[in-house]
């Protein structure tokens, strides 16, 4: 979005000698657009063109401010930002474009701002408070001085002078933090505007395509390089995506679908979100080959209802493909027709299950069913479908631009290419992160990631969400592949990694997850249904003080850790799917790498921790304590006795150890323990 | 289930299917979604006139609503607060930030208070992970919330009756 009339785009006809439309479409349509005017030569439309790509290349002649308005940066405060620069702005009467663009991946240094001045590298600025933002416009943009004390570093672009003064700040991307990055599919993400196709043509994109279909060979050489790749599910199978295409490719019945899984149901992981935020026509692209490689005409993106801001983007640049004939009938005259609609989700982590998903575009309940028959042979409306992930699609081009060879150079021999993570939790510089296959758990954490907040001890770090598992210090030299996670008892997932410091309690996280799988379980299954069901509260029978446990209870407590292990077993081979298949994951690794932690819970009735406040003893500090009566006024059990200015004293026999009084306490003068 | 729907009601019903294709299946979910939107949930008195025009009977329709954790069947609250209960908040303790808000609203998740001022709900993961753990209020998003600053959190809502 542009804050100025947008321009004449570059998708837009350079005199009436161009013929492009969607009803005539010309096959060189986004040749031309990159290099034309290809079929006349009027230097008028040469220098027209020219003038256009500069624009959506960002060579303009007055400034740019690109404004990170993913949902990271408004909630962190961008949304404030905005009104106030450009109040600023008016008032200095600077000319100035204001372009919002997604998230870069920094989420710790939200809300971010660069500056690009015309002929001049483009300048990041993290932390943008108000008064940060008036600091720039008036220093940079009206004084003309570099703020060196205020920026983060720099971006090259194509127009950049050589002696810019801006070159003395460091590049972005010698960041720790980016520079062991490698970018395929987050390449565009915060530098373009998501809105706009010709920013995204400009940039090559839609290059694929117009290649896959001047092949002429119905997507075969597409096919053919995605099984070079080695492309693999980023979903969370990590199936090869090539076998998939090739298996329906050979299904004679039609019409075929395409599927892109946009549920994102890993409760900790936005990665998908970024992208189709940040670079929707990427995705997009990869749907237009994987329709052509597997001879669909009809695709559907299934996107939850979470994500009010990707459907939106979605649905624009749908709307601007099918305005420009790049989606629909005959694209680009080649006779390959795709249509493409969104459907939005309904709140059920169960329908990222390609069957559940399937039934719930179907306007069904979203319950996963037998397989075989696979989707490939009988999907939507019995008809061959192919489902895969939002990242997976946003490497096709990028395969088909460079070769699948180029593309299995990166990463290890099982698992090709990179994978983007949402480094989250106890970690200091946590974000979007894009890094080779094959790199270390702990390059990730440590290097990327910057290791862990405020210095304390790493404990785990839990990778692959409600199917995934937790894996310890010990484990940090796991490589990242899929066949590594596998054996060390987590799993890639879709990219959620969170990390956790020595204050996170692996009883609690696994009851964490146990708890959201026994919300989310569909409930066709008796094993996932009732087996999630008991398994959490065997979970919650842990951490039950003594006094509101019967001898009944107690003696359960003790068996606990060998019900779990046995319920789990059942549970994997017997449910129907995926869901209920890894439900234990989180208690079974859990178990496997931190089986003392349980222990201590069960036995010593302790939480290492110190998370697990039920089996907590709370007790007053006589020297810290100030008397000043809130703890007493706040318990809800009135078990703290003390009078004004006196040290206050905590009854153990009242107490239902709810921690209040730690959490009000202005003085820190509660300890637990 | 009463079929009692007045006038009104059925006229903005009618509304909003009117865009909707009948007997497609397919746009039950669709339909449902436009219903919510315009009401704040799905009255129930919608059902059966949604199920006549989608072609499916009402206990179909009443089987999908219940199933998907999107559609409430209960009228909201002037406010909506929902406590992100994704991993990444958990780690920084929003199960206790939940019990907080609760307890100062007086409700469990999913219920409205009494005076119909809020309705508290759990939602996984907001993609906000940097600043956990992240509560929204009408979709204004909040980062790192502490329990002590619930209340003063809440009362600025309040005070914008
Ligand atoms: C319970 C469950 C949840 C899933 N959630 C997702 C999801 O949110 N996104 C996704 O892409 N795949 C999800 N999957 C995997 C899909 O079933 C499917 O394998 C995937 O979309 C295939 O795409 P890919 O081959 O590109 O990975 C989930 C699977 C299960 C069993
Ligand atoms: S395993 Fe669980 S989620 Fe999957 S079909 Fe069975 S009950 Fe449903
Ligand atoms: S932990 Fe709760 S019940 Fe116990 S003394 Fe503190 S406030 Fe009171
Ligand atoms: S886990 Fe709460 S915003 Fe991601």
């Amino acid at each position: 979005m542009t804050t100025a009339t947008t321009a004449i785009s570059l998708m837009d006809a350079c005199c009436s000698r161009c013929t492009h439309s969607p009803q005539t479409p010309c096959a060189q349509y986004l040749d031309c657009r990159a290099h034309g005017p290809l079929c006349h030569t009027d230097p008028a439309c040469t220098a027209a063109l020219n003038a256009r790509r500069d624009a959506a290349m960002h060579i303009a002649t007055r400034p740019i401010i690109y404004v990170g308005a993913g949902t990271c940066g408004l909630a962190a405060g961008m949304d404030q930002v905005i009104p106030a620069m450009q109040k600023a702005l008016t008032e200095h009467g600077l000319d100035v474009m204001v372009k919002e663009v997604g998230c870069f991946g920094l989420c710790h240094r939200e809300p971010m701002l660069d500056v690009k001045k015309p002929g001049r590298p483009r300048v990041c600025f993290d932390h943008v408070d108000v008064k940060k933002a008036l600091a720039i416009v008036t220093r940079y943009l009206v004084n003309d001085e570099v703020p060196a004390d205020l920026s983060m570093g720099i971006i090259a672009t194509p127009d950049a002078a050589p002696d810019s003064p801006e070159f003395a700040l460091p590049n972005l991307y010698d960041l720790p933090v980016l520079v062991r990055q490698r970018r395929i599919v987050l390449q565009n993400c915060g530098l373009i505007d998501p809105d706009a196709l010709d920013e995204y043509v400009a940039r090559g994109g839609y290059g694929a395509l117009a290649k896959a279909l001047a092949a002429g060979d119905n997507g075969e050489m597409v096919l053919n390089e995605v099984l070079k790749a080695g492309l693999r599910g980023r979903g969370g199978g990590g199936f090869p995506t090539g076998r998939k295409w090739q298996l329906t490719r050979a299904q004679q019945n039609t019409p075929k679908y395409l599927v892109c899984n946009a549920d994102e149901g890993d409760p900790g992981a936005f990665m998908d979100r970024s992208v189709l935020e940040g670079d929707p026509h990427r995705v997009i692209e990869g749907m237009l080959l994987g329709a052509l490689a597997i001879g669909a005409d009809h695709g559907y993106i299934y996107c939850r209802a979470e994500y009010p801001l990707a459907i939106k983007r979605l649905l624009h640049s749908i709307e601007e493909l099918e305005g420009r004939g790049l989606l629909g009938d005959n694209i680009l005259g080649s006779g390959f027709s795709f249509h493409l609609k969104v459907k939005q989700g309904a709140g059920a982590f169960v329908c990222g299950e390609e069957t559940a998903l399937l039934a719930s575009i179907e306007g069904k309940r979203g319950m996963p069913r037998v397989r075989p028959p696979y989707p490939a042979q009988s999907g939507l409306w019995g008809q061959p479908t192919c489902i895969n992930n939002v990242e997976t699609f946003a490497n096709v081009a990028a395969i088909v631009d460079h070769g699948g060879a180029a593309f299995a150079s990166v990463g290890t021999e099982r698992s090709k290419g990179t994978k983007v993570f949402a480094l989250t939790g106890t970690i200091k510089l946590g974000g979007l992160v894009e890094v080779p296959m094959g790199m270390t758990l702990r390059e990730v954490v440590f290097d990327v990631g910057g290791g862990i907040l405020d210095d304390r001890p790493f404990k785990a770090v839990q990778i692959g969400g409600p199917s995934g598992g937790c894996l310890p210090t010990a484990m940090l030299d796991t490589l990242v592949d899929y066949d590594s996670l596998i054996a060390a008892g987590a799993m890639m997932g879709s990219g959620g990694l969170v990390v956790m410091d020595d204050k996170t309690c692996m009883v609690d996280l696994a009851r964490f997850f146990m708890e959201f799988i026994r919300n989310e379980s569909c409930g066709k299954c008796i094993p996932c249904r009732e087996g999630t069901t008991r398994m959490l509260e065997i979970l919650e029978r842990i951490v039950r003080p003594y006094r509101d446990e019967d001898t009944e209870a107690t003696l359960q407590r003790f068996k606990s850790v060998i019900m779990l292990e046995e319920l789990a077993q059942v549970i994997r081979d017997t449910s129907l799917c995926g869901l209920g298949q890894t439900a234990p994951n989180p208690v079974l690794s859990t178990l496997r790498y931190f089986r003392d932690e349980y222990e201590k819970h069960v036995f010593e009735r302790t939480c290492p921790a110190g998370a697990c406040r039920s089996l907590l003893t709370f007790t007053v500090n006589a020297e810290k304590c100030k008397g000043c009566t809130l703890c007493a006024r706040n318990c809800p059990a009135g078990a703290i006795w003390g009078a004004s200015k006196q040290t206050h004293v905590i009854d153990q026999a009242k107490c239902v150890h709810c921690g209040v009084c730690m959490d009000v306490c202005r003085f820190d003068a509660v300890l637990a323990q | 289930m009463s079929t009692q729907l007045c006038s009104c009601t059925q006229e903005k019903l009618r509304e909003i299917l009117a865009p909707f294709p009948a007997g497609r299946r397919e746009m039950l979910i669709p339909v449902l979604q436009a219903v919510q939107e315009t009401f704040g949930y799905l009255p129930e008195v919608t059902l059966d006139t949604i199920g006549a025009h989608i072609g499916v009977s009402p206990a179909k329709v009443y089987g999908v609503a219940t199933f998907y954790n999107q559609f409430r069947l209960q009228p909201v609250g002037k406010h909506i607060v929902r406590v992100c209960r994704g991993t990444a908040c958990h780690v920084r303790g929003s199960k206790l930030l939940l019990d907080a808000v609760g307890d100062a609203l007086g409700v469990k998740p999913g219920e409205t208070t009494p005076d119909g001022a809020f309705t508290l709900e759990t939602v996984a993961c907001l993609g906000a992970c940097s600043i956990a753990p992240v509560v929204t209020v009408d979709g204004n998003f909040h980062g790192a919330v502490q329990t002590r600053g619930v209340g003063k959190m809440l009362d600025t809502y309040r005070e914008k009756e």
